[in-house]
């Protein structure tokens, strides 16, 4: 059963089905992953842009790395050496790439909706990687991945987003596939960081991390985006610490069994300490591998849906 | 020439006017005639059978962007006048967001100069203060000699409380209004309407408490100087609703609403369609249904549709990054007879005083009266006529509408003013 979509700009409207097919299909390529030959043939011949408006390090690399273990053709696309500096609109940049014969797009982009604006503008399948504090639907995928494959299921699972949720494109995309799957889904920051409106997401709101510990199977604390305007959101990054950081002694004062997910970078000794992000309740570099076997299976079923 | 228009129905509430199967005869810009069964008395003559039809006070609406000068690549006056005259307008009020700013009587002039051969007259908005920077009060008496009709530092606020307590008290020389953007500006800079559908899109949000404070603020300081206010574009329940309560005090504050922030909601949004992006934003059902009731109860005077052009190019671009505003001239009395009159909010004679009679009164216009030896300045409408929206049709130079395509009830079908007849798309002396 193919995807219901050529697309893949957010988990908002993603069905259960397809989420349920990405994350099988990724567990085949996680297989792979762990072959001493690590590429197969399977999009040999497809070339696929990787069009990143915004610095990323992970993300980019991860898909790189997932086109090429399928033998497709990657092109890195990066605004610092593009034209894009001398002021060429995106339009022009997408058709510009498009007349050069592209099968897919990956796309990582500040504003958010620039994902679905691709898909007016090309005939490409377009994939989101990012699209402002909008979704990062790989990144959901993964963590989904991630805690199905520690803990074997997701239906019924009680899971905790921590962090600036207003400002997280990594919280949206949770939050819609978590639900579509059957998890019970909360979220836990700085009253300033959680939207006004989530509620309306079915979503329960915990100002307490300790009660978000003890009530909660899976944790997935975000990144506190200390580059971006997040710091004019709490009073300074101590009170942070003192009142959302998840450190060793208050996981033992309230629990023993969590499990620990963070999309990266991390900030140590910020949202996670030191002792909490190399412990032993944290998976954090198996969602790194998974996400390469995350985004080989999207590329994958949308690259041979045609 | 002259124009004889033939059975129509004459409506102008503000003489107490409205009698089916009158003839109109216009000589040089002039009625000379007023009754039923007028007749051809010369060969030198244009008629027009209105049966069916309605003529009313020519329509104005004060709030447009013209762009000149400055960025006469998206509109200049004659444009937007054809604009104007193709949407049923005989009259615009422009506002002062220019390069350079309507701010010294040289450009009030300027754009009277650019008009003056024109059938839709121009009033200039002139700023409110130099440069609309908000620091020090603009010459408003030589601006008003030279013509301009009310000040605003439109597309923002009057920046601080103690300028326009400045400037209300100021005004109180000519009692012109002081014309109003209510966005407080510590909380303005998103691309939507803060609800739920933003947390959905993930679009940075205005939440409509940033309308609400300006207008409170604007309210108390009409109250304690006397002076006019007219609240521009009003977009949020709250504010309708402390409109509704300064008019009760007898507090002189008005309002206008866009036919987009009556037609649609934010849902709109939902398609990251650079054109349902504007200032205010679109709002919610709950802010619709209350600037319905502020259109029914009167709280709300008039429908302005705050034209904005803006190039192609410009609103190509991402969501967030696109330029706010859409235009308007050629949508707003299609969207006024479908959304309100046809859904029985308001009846023609209440969109009458909306479009012809209180705007004029909030600018010390003077309202068009249909009798003989009065300038003949008139808007045609058929209420019935089904029609579908065309923006590569429309005469603004630019296209940014979220409209196109649909289909509308009503609409205005010719205007006559300065000796000029626009009609079946044809400019005409007359």
């Amino acid at each position: 059963m193919p995807l219901s979509s050529r697309h893949l700009l957010g988990l908002q409207s993603v069905p259960k089905e397809d989420i349920q097919l990405i994350l099988d299909t990724a567990t085949t390529f996680r297989e792979v992953l762990e072959r001493p030959i690590k590429r197969v043939p399977t999009l040999q011949g497809k070339t696929i842009v990787n069009l990143f408006y915004e610095s990323s390090t992970r993300t980019r690399i991860s898909f790189e790395l997932a086109e090429k273990r399928l033998s497709a053709d990657a092109i890195n696309f990066a605004v610092s050496t593009s034209s894009v500096n001398k002021g060429e609109s995106l339009k022009d940049t997408v058709r510009n790439i498009e007349a050069m014969k592209v099968d897919m797009v990956v796309i990582r982009h500040a504003a958010a909706g620039t994902p679905l604006m691709l898909t007016k503008l090309c005939d490409a399948n377009i994939i989101n990687a990012g699209d402002g504090i909008h979704e990062h639907p790989t990144q959901a995928l993964l963590d989904m991945y991630s805690i199905r494959e520690k803990l074997g299921r997701l239906e019924g699972l009680k899971v905790c987003i921590v962090g600036d949720i207003a400002h997280s494109r990594v919280a949206l995309s949770n939050i819609f596939g978590l639900k579509t799957m059957g998890a019970k889904v909360s979220v836990c920051g700085p009253s300033t960081m959680i939207p006004k409106y989530i509620n309306e997401l079915g979503v329960d709101v915990i100002y307490n991390i300790d009660e978000a510990i003890q009530e909660n199977d899976v944790l997935n604390v975000l990144r506190i985006q200390l580059e971006r305007k997040a710091r004019e959101y709490f009073p300074s990054i101590r009170e942070y610490i003192k009142y959302f950081g998840i450190t060793s002694e208050r996981l033992e004062k309230n629990k023993k069994d969590i499990l620990i997910l963070h999309p990266g970078p991390i900030n140590r000794g910020v949202e996670l300490s030191s002792d909490v992000a190399d412990g032993p309740y944290q998976i954090i570099l198996q969602q790194v591998t998974n996400g390469v076997a995350i985004r080989m299976a999207v590329l994958y079923l949308l690259g041979t849906l045609n | 020439m002259k124009l004889l228009l033939k059975n129509a129905t004459v409506i102008n509430p503000a003489q107490n006017l409205n009698e089916k199967n009158l003839d109109i005869l216009i000589d040089n810009g002039i009625i000379t005639e007023v009754g039923k069964n007028l007749q051809q008395t010369s060969s030198d003559f244009k008629i027009i059978d209105l049966t069916g039809k309605i003529v009313t006070p020519g329509f104005i609406d004060i709030h447009v962007h013209l762009r000149e000068p400055g960025r006469e690549d998206e509109e200049t006056v004659e444009t937007g006048c054809n604009a104007a005259a193709n949407g049923g307008f005989t009259a615009v009020a422009c506002m002062p967001n220019t390069e350079p700013a309507i701010d010294s009587a040289e450009v009030v002039e300027f754009i009277k100069k650019q008009s003056s051969n024109h059938l839709v007259d121009v009033y200039p908005v002139a700023a409110a203060s130099l440069g609309r920077k908000g620091e020090v009060l603009s010459p408003m008496a030589e601006l008003k000699d030279a013509g301009a009709v009310a000040f605003s530092d439109d597309g923002v606020a009057i920046k601080s409380a103690s300028l326009l307590k400045r400037a209300l008290e100021y005004s109180l020389m000519f009692d012109l209004p002081i014309i109003e953007h209510c966005e407080d500006e510590s909380l303005a800079g998103g691309a939507m309407n803060e609800s739920f559908n933003s947390t959905l899109l993930g679009l940075p949000a205005i939440p409509n408490v940033a309308e609400d404070l300006i207008v409170m603020r604007d309210i108390l300081l009409a109250e304690y100087t006397g002076g006019r206010v007219h609240i521009a574009h009003i977009s949020s329940a709250n504010a309708v609703n402390m409109v509704r309560e300064a008019k009760k005090k007898g507090i002189k504050v008005t309002a206008e609403v866009t036919p987009h922030h009556f037609t649609l909601t934010d849902d709109a949004v939902k398609s990251y369609d650079t054109n349902t992006k504007m200032n205010p934003p679109l709002r919610t059902r709950k802010d619709v249904d209350a600037i319905i009731e502020g259109l029914k109860d009167g709280t709300i005077d008039c429908i302005a549709s705050d034209h904005a052009p803006h190039s192609i190019e410009e609103k190509e671009m991402e969501f967030e990054y696109a330029p706010n505003g859409i235009i308007g001239l050629e949508t707003s009395i299609g969207l006024a007879f479908t959304e309100l009159l046809h859904k029985k909010i308001l009846t023609l004679e209440e969109l009458i005083f909306k479009y012809a009679i209180n705007p004029r009164k909030i600018l010390n216009i003077d309202i068009p009266l249909i009798q003989r030896g009065s300038k003949a300045e008139l808007t045609f409408l058929d209420t019935d006529l089904v029609w579908t929206v065309d923006k590569t049709k429309m005469l603004s130079k630019s296209r940014n509408t979220p409209f196109d395509k649909r289909l509308l009830t009503g609409k205005a079908i010719g205007v006559v003013n300065n000796c000029k007849l626009f009609y079946e798309g044809k400019f005409t002396a007359i």
